[in-house]
């Protein structure tokens, strides 16, 4: 009887653990409405800000390096006599990988820390989870991460890149390169699933042939099924949408099915520097990544934004897009409240359109009406350092466009 | 044909990731009835000390293969260590036993990350491992899969013989079977489970190095790992060994099948509803021992 015992508790812990699972994924939209904003806490000689990234759970890989770096222009800016004067405090929060936790945290960095801007999250999914939250207390989030457009808050500024200047300069780069047919692997969520819609709208009206399309649930890691369908599809090029730990084994599989950077290119979106030390340059030789910036881009910028990260963190540690894009985002913000001259959000936001500043990726311009910026579009190589070279970039930065309207093929999205 | 081949090969070698990460499971929870929630703390324990061992022997190829006897004993100690601080005290109470091995799985996760960083960390596999096998029909098999799923049949075979041949597997079957009959008869009961329990970790640890060929390297990798090894022991029944191997063989293939005919999340949904079907059935899971124990 024990024995059965025994099971019927392991059966309700696998369930809570499910359900933990399941619940996270599901986002929390609150439409209470409060009365007004809350405003900010400047009183004192300090203005505070939030910092709301994953520090631990699936995301904690990826989201601890762009804390890391927020931390870095925090400092710099402060070393340089602070925002109007005052200096910058950092309110930390771990939005724990898990969207409800997200918004949780907004709410308390908004109300009981009254920060002046928050700056974080990665994934689509905690961007969703706290977009009612800030939009409801008018308190301003900047997003640095690229995505899958088709969004624009009036209290978010998207400092990443949004699909004109990233999937779609990927999809003209393997179109000039002469490929005619591309596999869509991705995980399932909000992104890829967007991201692919975008995709298959442009091959149709490019003559692209899209010949197949597979999800994987976030953090799995097992691709044998995929890799295979891939393979014996036989496309030109994949374009990969996957996020996290199943980047990992998914070029494992890759590799170990025989398949190479030179029979069949992959293009992915969410590989940058610091996920590949964590695949391993064995598997990611020669593959192709689509991003605004690496940490091999030229320019005295990025030269002394990567020097000042070496010297914090350690050698060792690579900088990468949304690292960067976070960094600009902390200067931009900066650079709006000087103009603004108050750190009230609707004056801030009045005046960000048509800032510029000399960002490590090149020059950005914060685009006024959709508050995302224009940036440029770089295509890379994975090395054998470890390191991504640039092989193509759109020479101009590029006006971003959410909800790509100036696109004739994308008429039918949204 | 070629790619109904290609996907019975995948469904197999899936079946035997099932089984390797299953494999010690079965020994601490299928024959101890042990609910150890870290025992996927116990693989990614394994699959860091071939990290760390890569670190100081370079040879990809001889770093795993000293990693496999070095990571067994690595995790092995880690579970005699959790068996004798915590799960001895807690051999009549399952439900704080799966609570405390849920803190403990939580705790080691962090010490993984404040020890190696929150982001993954890579090995190199050996260059005969990232090859594959072309066979004729333009069929190719991966080599560190092949390798996989030998290490998996190996580990059974000498878990198999280990049990039924040796005078400590006379004994863990002994205890297992009718724990006070054993004990009036002179086995020291709690020296059979600390090296059951050492057995099993153990064999999470070789589970883990086998992963690296795989899958990432990082704090989480455990808790992805944990649910699918459950599953197995439990489907498979209680107290025996064959049982765990046949469910992991026919899930791999089931799950591979159901990914090729619609998508990996409906293939899971399959898998899933096809275990509820099956435990309805046959609640005990597909084999028990039959005992006169009273237990």
């Amino acid at each position: 009887m024990s024995q059965f015992r025994g099971r019927r508790i392991l059966a309700g812990a696998m369930t809570l653990i499910a359900a933990a699972a399941l619940t996270g994924c599901g986002s929390k939209t609150s439409d209470e409405k409060s009365t007004a904003g809350v405003s900010a806490d400047v009183s004192g000689d300090s203005v505070k800000v939030g910092l709301l990234n994953s520090l631990s759970g699936t995301m904690a890989i990826s989201e601890v390096t762009v804390r890391d770096s927020i931390m870095l222009a925090v400092e710099e800016i402060n070393a340089a006599g602070g925002v109007l004067g005052k200096k910058i405090v950092p309110v930390g929060e771990d939005g724990a990988s898990d969207w409800p936790t997200f918004a949780e945290k907004a709410e308390k960095l908004i109300s009981q820390d009254r920060v002046a801007a928050v700056f974080g999250c990665w994934t689509s999914a905690s961007r969703k989870a706290v977009k009612p939250v800030f939009e409801k207390n008018k308190a301003l989030l900047f997003y640095p991460v690229q995505y899958e457009g088709l969004e624009q808050s009036p209290y978010i500024f998207y400092t990443g890149a949004t699909t004109n200047q990233q999937i779609v300069p990927g999809l003209d780069y393997l179109k000039a390169q002469g490929k005619k047919s591309v596999y869509l692997v991705g995980s399932d969520y909000v992104f890829p699933r967007t991201a692919n819609k975008i995709i298959k709208a442009y091959a149709a009206a490019n003559g692209m042939t899209v010949l197949g399309e597979d999800y994987a649930p976030l953090g799995s890691t097992e691709f044998g099924t995929i890799v295979n369908k891939v393979r014996s599809a036989k496309a030109d090029a994949v374009f990969n949408t996957l996020n996290g730990d199943s980047n990992v084994a998914f070029f494992k599989e890759y590799t170990s099915a025989g398949l190479t950077a030179a029979s069949m290119p992959v293009v992915s979106v969410s590989i940058a520097e610091e996920e590949v030390k964590g695949i391993g340059t064995q598997y990611l030789k020669d593959q192709l990544t689509a991003w605004n910036y690496y940490q091999t881009t030229p320019g005295a910028a990025n030269q002394k934004f990567v020097a000042a990260y070496k010297a914090k963190y350690g050698a060792d540690k690579p900088t990468s897009d949304p690292m960067e894009a976070a960094y600009v985002a902390v200067y931009l913000w900066k650079a709006m409240v000087d103009k603004a001259g108050t750190f009230e959000v609707e004056k801030v936001r009045a005046a960000s359109g048509g800032i510029t500043y000399d960002a490590p990726e090149g020059l950005v311009t914060v685009d006024g009406p959709t508050q995302h910026i224009a940036k440029t579009a770089r295509i890379g190589k994975v090395g054998a350092d470890g390191l991504i070279a640039e092989v193509w970039n759109s020479g101009k930065p590029i006006t971003p466009d959410p909800y790509l309207k100036s696109y004739p093929w994308a008429s039918g999205l949204s | 044909m070629t790619v109904l081949f290609g996907q019975l090969f995948t469904g197999i070698s899936i079946g035997a990731v099932l089984l390797l990460i299953a494999l010690g499971l079965a020994l601490t929870f299928g024959q101890m009835n042990v609910i150890n929630m870290a025992h996927g703390e116990f693989i990614m324990a394994g699959a860091y000390t071939t990290y760390v061992l890569q670190q100081t022997v370079t040879a990809a190829g001889w770093s795993l293969l000293v990693a496999l006897p070095v990571a067994f004993a690595v995790a092995g100690t880690m579970g005699v260590l959790l068996e004798v601080l915590l799960i001895r005290r807690l051999y009549a109470r399952p439900l704080d036993t799966l609570l405390v091995t849920w803190g403990v799985s939580l705790m080691l996760q962090q010490l993984a990350r404040d020890v190696f960083g929150s982001p993954n960390v890579q090995t190199r596999a050996p260059a005969l491992l990232t090859g594959n096998i072309s066979l004729p029909g333009g069929l190719t098999v991966a080599n560190n899969r092949l390798f996989i799923l030998a290490l998996a049949l190996a580990a059974v075979l000498a878990l198999t013989l280990a049990l039924r041949l040796t005078p400590l597997g006379r004994r863990i079957r002994a205890v297992v079977q009718n724990r006070d009959l054993a004990a009036v008869s002179g086995i020291p009961t709690a020296r059979v489970d600390r090296t059951t329990f050492f057995i099993g970790s153990g064999l999470a640890g070789v589970a883990g190095v086998a992963l690296t060929l795989l899958g990432p390297i990082g704090p989480t990798m455990g808790t992805n790992l944990i649910i699918d090894a459950f599953l197995v022991v439990v489907v498979g029944g209680i107290g025996q060994l064959k049982g765990s191997v046949i469910v992991a063989f026919a899930l791999g293939v089931l799950q591979a099948t159901g990914e090729y005919l619609t998508t990996l999340s409906v293939a899971k949904v399959i898998v899933f509803v096809a275990i509820v079907a099956f435990l309805q059935w046959r609640p005990q899971g597909l084999f028990t021992l039959r005992t006169r124990s009273l237990a």
